[in-house]
């Protein structure tokens, strides 16, 4: 979602739609439904508060990155998205669908609308790639023909084709996280969750855990919430798009004065409160202490 | 949390564990290749260790018996001193013990492992719930293939037994095997099948939850493992102290 205004987005109206989410709209109703809702979330762990009263919406198409330091609740959110754990009170929407008391029977189906990218890629060690990859449409009982299509195109994706066969323990870093990616696109999840995935990485292989980001949000139309504490992947996230050129091939081009990314927000969590939610400009020009501390890794 | 609160927490978790797993077993998906699986690995896994323990046990227990009964002038009934310890008590304790320290340590492991690497949330984020896919399994085959893991123990025993009889104390084969035959009743078999059902159930679930818990990372593993362990044995023997009473009544077994 590219808008060729030159904007600057209000923190303070960010949970509004923009014009071309209601253009959106009028051809696909659902598409003003938020992918993923946050009403006053409360959790708490023993006496140790995670999520103070977090609130926040995430459009269809866009994608949220989640900043903050260890410890600040970053992680725990996306686990109540998967419903991996249940909230103390406040409630929890995916395409407006109140998921917050649901079983784990009912929670499913709901997670096969989801792919989520663990940190450390959390791929399963006794599984080759391709069974990693294959896991969930062989959970399925997918025929094994169409089972391997998917599986090639989704290692094509991250471009993994030629370690098919390979057991985790022979992968790098890197590649552990592209395999975990690759494994979360099986069934083409409409929201993708991403729990640091460049936490450890070097920059080359860093940057291109983000170039896939920007490619499902820009040419696949996936809301994401990508949780991060590097400024080096806001930078690329938030600036960039991806677009396919005259040879069909995808490249990576930066927002100019002209063209300025409205699908990608910023927002900080401190303590388990979100003390910042707007534009990665309005962050970085943000007069706040703890944000500019964060911004200078001081 | 004070220590016997901890256990009744700890007592909670483990029965809803074994309820969730049974309930799992009338609803699909099943997972019988990984039932399978587990059933080689634990049963055809231990068989070695528990036919030697078995073996073993049998024979010094006639080592240790076969002076005194002789003292008594009753050595002709040391088979049926054997055959009645290893079948009602020793083998399925044994074997549990056994399955306990080579199973129970692997499952916790394997599943505190799996814990700290995320690799439960990501099943849970693919849609497979764990107690289907990880559990069940592994509890089906305990419960199953321990009962077979002690009647081989108790074959291996008797024969442990009857080696020592004939080889250190000159004692006609055919004595000792009557003697092992007059010793087992019926209701001592059914007892003997019995226990390890309930030990298999026991291991695996408070394997499986002590895994499950895991937390702190590799060192949470070597806990886990340590605690699942610990704890197996200690349930196993105090269980069946109470079920071999239940069993007496159950089963009317009064004589020697």
């Amino acid at each position: 979602m590219l808008s060729s205004e030159d904007q600057e987005i209000d923190p303070m109206v960010e949970e509004e739609l923009a014009p071309s989410d209601l253009e959106d709209a009028v051809d696909e109703p659902d598409r003003i439904l938020p992918a993923i809702e946050f009403r006053d979330v409360h959790l708490s762990f023993d006496d140790n508060k995670i999520l103070d009263g977090v609130s926040f919406i995430v459009r269809k198409g866009e994608t949220k990155l989640i900043l903050g330091r260890s410890g600040g609740g970053k992680s725990t959110t996306i686990r109540l998205i998967l419903g991996l754990l249940k909230p103390d009170s406040g409630q929890i929407l995916i395409d407006g669908e109140n998921i917050t008391d649901y079983t784990e029977e009912q929670m499913a189906p709901v997670r096969h609308k989801i792919g989520m990218v663990f940190q450390e890629g959390a791929l399963f060690d006794s599984l080759s790639v391709y069974d990693n990859v294959a896991y969930r449409l062989h959970e399925m009982r997918v025929d094994e023909a169409e089972v391997e299509r998917e599986v090639r195109r989704m290692l094509h994706f991250v471009d993994l084709e030629d370690s098919i066969d390979m057991m985790p323990d022979e992968l790098s870093g890197g590649m552990r996280r592209r395999v975990g990616i690759a494994r979360a696109l099986v069934g083409d999840p409409a929201i993708v969750l991403f729990d640091e995935p460049t936490a450890g990485l070097d920059p080359p292989t860093a940057r291109t855990i983000c170039e896939l980001a920007i490619k499902l949000r820009d040419l696949q139309d996936v809301s994401s919430i990508f949780v991060t504490h590097e400024m080096n992947n806001v930078a690329y996230l938030a600036s960039e798009y991806a677009t396919v050129n005259e040879d069909g091939q995808v490249i990576f081009e930066k927002e100019g004065e002209k063209l300025c990314l409205i699908n990608t927000e910023v927002i900080m969590f401190r303590d388990g409160r979100i003390i910042f939610s707007g534009s990665d400009e309005s962050l970085r020009s943000s007069p706040d202490t703890y944000i500019q501390r964060f911004i200078n890794g001081k | 949390m004070n220590p016997f609160t901890k256990f009744l927490s700890e007592l909670q978790e483990v029965s809803l564990l074994i309820w969730r797993a049974v309930t799992a077993i009338f609803s699909r998906p099943r997972y019988f290749g990984e039932t399978v699986r587990q059933m080689d690995l634990i049963g055809v896994g231990s068989l070695p260790i528990v036919l030697l323990t078995g073996f073993f046990t049998g024979g010094v227990l006639v080592l240790q018996t076969f002076p005194t009964l002789e003292y008594y002038s009753i050595q002709n009934e040391a088979g049926r001193s054997v055959a009645t310890s290893l079948i009602r008590e020793l083998g399925p304790v044994l074997a549990a013990l056994m399955v306990s320290g080579r199973i129970g340590s692997a499952i916790s492991a394997e599943l505190g492992s799996m814990v700290v690497s995320q690799q439960i949330d990501a099943m849970r984020a693919l849609g497979t719930d764990p107690i289907r896919k990880l559990v069940l399994p592994r509890l089906a085959a305990l419960v199953f293939m321990l009962p077979l893991l002690t009647v081989a123990a108790d074959i291996f025993g008797l024969i442990g037994g009857g080696v020592v009889a004939s080889s250190l104390y000159n004692q006609d084969t055919s004595v000792f095997i009557t003697s092992v035959r007059n010793g087992i009743t019926t209701e001592d078999l059914i007892g003997g099948i019995i226990k390890p059902l309930f030990f298999g159930l026991i291991m695996g679930s408070v394997a499986c939850h002590k895994g499950l818990s895991t937390s702190g990372g590799t060192a949470g593993v070597g806990r886990s493992v340590t605690n699942a362990v610990v704890t197996a044995s200690i349930w196993v023997i105090v269980f069946d102290f109470f079920l071999s009473k239940a069993l007496q009544i159950v089963l009317d077994i009064k004589r020697i």
